[in-house]
């Protein structure tokens, strides 16, 4: 049997190829063929969140975006935290505020409020309920999530 | 002497000192819990415990979870009882751990254990020059042997760690992305499983071509034994994409179910039932005194837990023997069925603990260990990564069970309540396994049920009342009532798959009971918080009451402008855990919406008190959801609820202000936190919708429709 053509793409900063069929959803490539865990199986019917990354710098659902939409674009999950970025600044406000139970919505969380920070330095509490409304938390954490977000916010209009 | 102290029955059961704890050699310590973290922060505050008692630092703990090689048997964590029979056993074990090798350190020292100070595990007589430390004694041997539960823990006004609020250890990890969850384990040769499960409860395989499937890209193995029908591909889309073939190939025979979504409070009460009575108090005297009289009935639907990520196992099965990554909540159960279906003895079935999707009872996480090792074995010596999808999880999972409940009162000239009783209708709510006894062999385990060679299903049970009790939890109030009858009927008669889920019956009985007593203090023209203060003595029910109204800012009598309203409710959960008043505020316009919870808790001691407000806020959330939106849909044939649209949960835009208030006791027990918020959230919700409205909505979920429909 004949391999796929490799797709190829860039995540985290870093160019990957990747053999498998084009319309496998990235979700499964970014986890097990790129070792990236943090990005996480929820619905696979793009209704939940727990599977969002950044592509081009807007949230997505890797689990219905398949392989051959992100060839040769930049995506970005969890992992690709740099120091000082607006995301490593989510992750110090999520820890302050201790804004996790179970945790597995937490990294689709944290990108898709990064999204909203780049684009929204400074939303206000209702611009940031719907920009997350599509990110689904089971345990009842988004209390502390819309906190951690309004002091990320804070921070991030203080540097 | 003093009395003998009373044992912590976990420490009874698992009595080996060296199954607690083990020092290591770069002078940490190891300290085994057979609890498992489900995102309730259990791991820290046994952390808290062990550092508190051992006199060790926080950072030089480290703890390891529910592994069946590792650490004490402690059955099922649920229906927060982890602090209190988990943290008591940990903390009695550890105090003697200190006690034993203190009494070495002295002999060793030459000055009596009595003077001897401990610090980061450091021993030293007060003149600081003759020192050891734990790590220099021969602690292997010391701990070899069985606890004697008799040293007493150390004073609680001399604790330093626990009561503090402490940042829960498992939180970097899964704010970094790190692997932390079964779904992220990963191992050289891994294959990737699905499962293929019946349309319907109890449908029969008629056919499927096995020979079309295992011809699909990556396919390594098709299983099918009886109705059990799965699938082991290389990659995992593969896997999901043969199971999207499996699902179109097959066809079954199924039996219809004997009610619907709209029927089920009907099939409920008219089903032959066993009834026990649960509280039988009376006192003629008061009863004479009734000058009127009062009925009311409430319906609760299925629930699902509905977990963010579905159920998931990894295994192998190798030469006879099994290993299973699972987020189960108890993993020596878990071990004795599997050993059970496959007829293994016991030691060849390991189970280890890992995190999962948050756990709010008993879901599927114990049924995907067993498909996974179905699968594993199919291909003996390769690991199988086994996830359910989403369907899977909404349609196989055992629910929370419909429920009717019906109360009536009888109020004397004052309006005082001098008659109150409570009927309730419903499943038994648990099929856990060791909570009825069989004399056959059976298993709770969902595959089992549907092989070849079949393991009879275990049989509905309820939690007995000594342990809190199940479809009759908080079903009892604690007012201070003289007459007062509450019957449970349990329904044999199952059509949905149900077992435990969060608070179980005291959801539903909390809500009903907590909703009646604002009807009668309604009818006789009370304030709600006033009329809850005349029947309660208990203060420390009185303190949380009292609490909520005045952090919630309560206005006695204050009349609804049609447009808002505000509602109390409040309830001790197991009527002997955790105290906690809520008010709620909801506004009618533009559309119904709930707008702030203020919560007064309290939990006795609170080992971590941040983890306690997480927990609340959560469990407030959570109940909030289940409150304004839940109820699985079926018809005759099967469960229509099978994703985030068919079964829609609670999303940012309806979430409020939630500010939660603890009253800090730390000269009491410690009392779990998880549970205790929801049938006070349904009640306080229900109750500041009929102020709002001038209308009670009786009926749960408290939708749009049944608003209008109550408006009439
Ligand atoms: S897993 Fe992608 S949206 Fe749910
Ligand atoms: S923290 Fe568990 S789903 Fe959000």
């Amino acid at each position: 049997m004949s391999l796929p053509e490799p797709t190829r793409f860039t995540v985290n900063g870093v160019e990957h190829s990747v053999a498998a069929e084009p319309d496998t959803p990235l979700l499964y490539v970014l986890r097990n063929d790129l070792d990236l865990k943090a990005a996480k199986f929820g619905c696979g019917l793009g209704q939940c969140g727990a599977c969002t990354v950044l592509l081009d710098g807007h949230a997505v659902n890797a689990c219905d975006t398949p392989l051959w939409a992100v060839s040769g674009k930049q995506v970005t999950t969890l992992e690709g935290a740099q120091a000082g970025s607006t995301l490593a600044r989510l992750q110090q406000a999520f820890l302050d505020e201790q804004a996790v139970q179970c945790g597995y919505c937490i990294s689709g969380m944290l990108m898709s409020a990064t999204a909203l920070l780049e684009r929204t330095p400074d939303p206000t509490l209702d611009e940031i309920k719907a920009a997350m409304d599509r990110n689904l938390c089971r345990c009842g954490t988004q209390a502390r999530i819309l906190r951690a977000i309004q002091r990320a916010a804070r921070c991030g209009a203080a540097t | 002497m003093s009395a003998p102290l009373k044992v912590p029955p976990m420490l009874s059961a698992n009595p080996r000192l060296d199954r607690w704890v083990k020092f290591n050699d770069d002078r940490t310590v190891t300290v085994f819990t057979g609890r498992v973290e489900l995102g309730q922060g259990i791991i820290t505050a046994m952390t808290q415990i062990a550092a508190e008692e051992l006199d060790l630092s926080f950072v030089q703990v480290r703890i390891v979870d529910a592994d069946t090689r590792l650490t004490p048997d402690e059955g099922h964590t649920s229906g927060s009882r982890s602090i209190s029979e988990g943290g008591s056993a940990m903390r009695s074990a550890c105090a003697e751990i200190r006690a034993v090798l203190l009494a070495e350190a002295a002999r060793r020292l030459d000055i009596p254990a009595d003077r001897l100070v401990v610090e980061d595990g450091r021993i030293t007589g007060a003149d600081r020059i003759r020192e050891t430390t734990y790590w220099d004694l021969p602690h292997a041997e010391l701990l070899a042997r069985e606890a004697t539960g008799q040293v007493p823990p150390k004073p609680v006004a001399r604790y330093t760690v626990v009561g503090r609020s402490t940042p829960r250890l498992d939180i970097p990890d899964k704010l970094a992305g790190r692997p932390r969850f079964v779904a992220d384990l990963k191992r050289p040769g891994m294959l990737h499983g699905r499962v293929v499960r019946p349309p319907s409860f109890g449908a029969k395989l008629i056919s499927i071509d096995e020979a079309a499937i295992r011809a699909m890209p990556g396919v390594v193995a098709v299983v099918r034994d009886g109705d059990f029908l799965g699938v082991v591909a290389e990659r995992e889309e593969q896997a999901v994409k043969a199971r999207k073939a499996m699902i179109a190939a097959s066809r079954w025979d199924e039996q219809p179910l004997p009610t619907d979504a709209t029927d089920i409070y009907r099939f409920i009460e008219t089903r032959e039932t066993t009834d026990t009575v649960i509280v039988e108090r009376r006192d003629p005297a008061a009863l004479a005194r009734a000058t009127r009289t009062f009925e009311a009935r409430f319906s609760k639907p299925y629930i699902a837990h509905a977990s963010l990520g579905p159920s998931v196992a990894l295994a192998t099965f190798e030469q006879g023997t099994i290993e299973v990554w699972t987020h189960s909540q108890g993993v020596y159960p878990l071990q004795r069925e599997l050993a059970e279906v496959f007829q293994l003895p016991v030691e060849s079935v390991i189970a280890h603990h890992v995190d999962g999707p948050g756990c709010y009872g008993h879901n599927g996480a114990d049924d995907a260990a067993l498909d996974a090792v179905l699968l594993a074995r199919a291909v003996p010596g390769r690991p199988v990564m086994l996830q359910w999808m989403r369907d899977d999880e909404f349609a196989w999972e055992p629910l929370g069970p419909a429920m009717v409940v019906k109360t009536r009162a009888a109020l004397d000239a004052d309006g005082n309540i001098v008659d109150w009783s409570l009927d309730l209708w419903s499943n038994g709510h648990t099929q856990r396994p060791g909570v009825v006894v069989t004399t056959e062999p059976s298993v709770s385990l969902l595959a089992a049920w549907q092989l070849e060679r079949p393991v009879p299903r275990i049989p509905q049970g309820d939690p007995a009342m000594s342990g809190g009790g199940g479809m009759a939890r908080n079903a009892e109030v604690i007012y201070a009532l003289p007459n007062q009858k509450v019957v449970a009927h349990r329904v044999e008669e199952l059509p949905l798959r149900v077992s435990t889920l969060r608070a179980l019956g005291a959801y539903a009985n909390v809500f009903a009971a907590e909703s009646f007593i604002d009807d009668l203090a309604q009818a006789c023209g009370a304030d709600p918080v006033e009329y809850r203060l005349r029947h309660m003595q208990d203060p420390r029910a009185r303190a949380v009451i009292e609490r909520a109204a005045q952090e919630a800012g309560w206005v006695p009598h204050q009349a609804s402008d049609g447009t808002r309203g505000r509602g109390i409710a409040f309830a001790q959960y197991k009527n002997g855990y955790g105290y906690i008043a809520i008010v709620a505020e909801v506004v009618l316009e533009p559309e119904f919406r709930v707008t702030r919870c203020v919560a007064a808790v309290d939990v006795g001691l609170a080992i971590n008190p941040d983890g306690i407000l997480n927990q609340t806020e959560g469990g407030i959330l959570q109940a909030l959801s289940w409150t304004l939106k839940e109820q699985v849909q079926f018809d005759r044939e099967r469960i229509l609820s099978r994703d985030w649209e068919t079964y829609p949960v609670l999303t940012f835009s309806e979430v409020p202000r939630v500010e939660v208030h603890l009253i800090d006791r730390r000269d009491e027990e410690p009392l779990g936190a998880g549970e205790t918020p929801t049938g006070p959230t349904a009640a306080a919700v229900g109750n500041a919708l009929a102020h709002a409205l001038g209308v009670r909505v009786r009926d749960l979920p408290l939708t749009r429709d049944r608003i209008i429909a109550a408006l009439g």
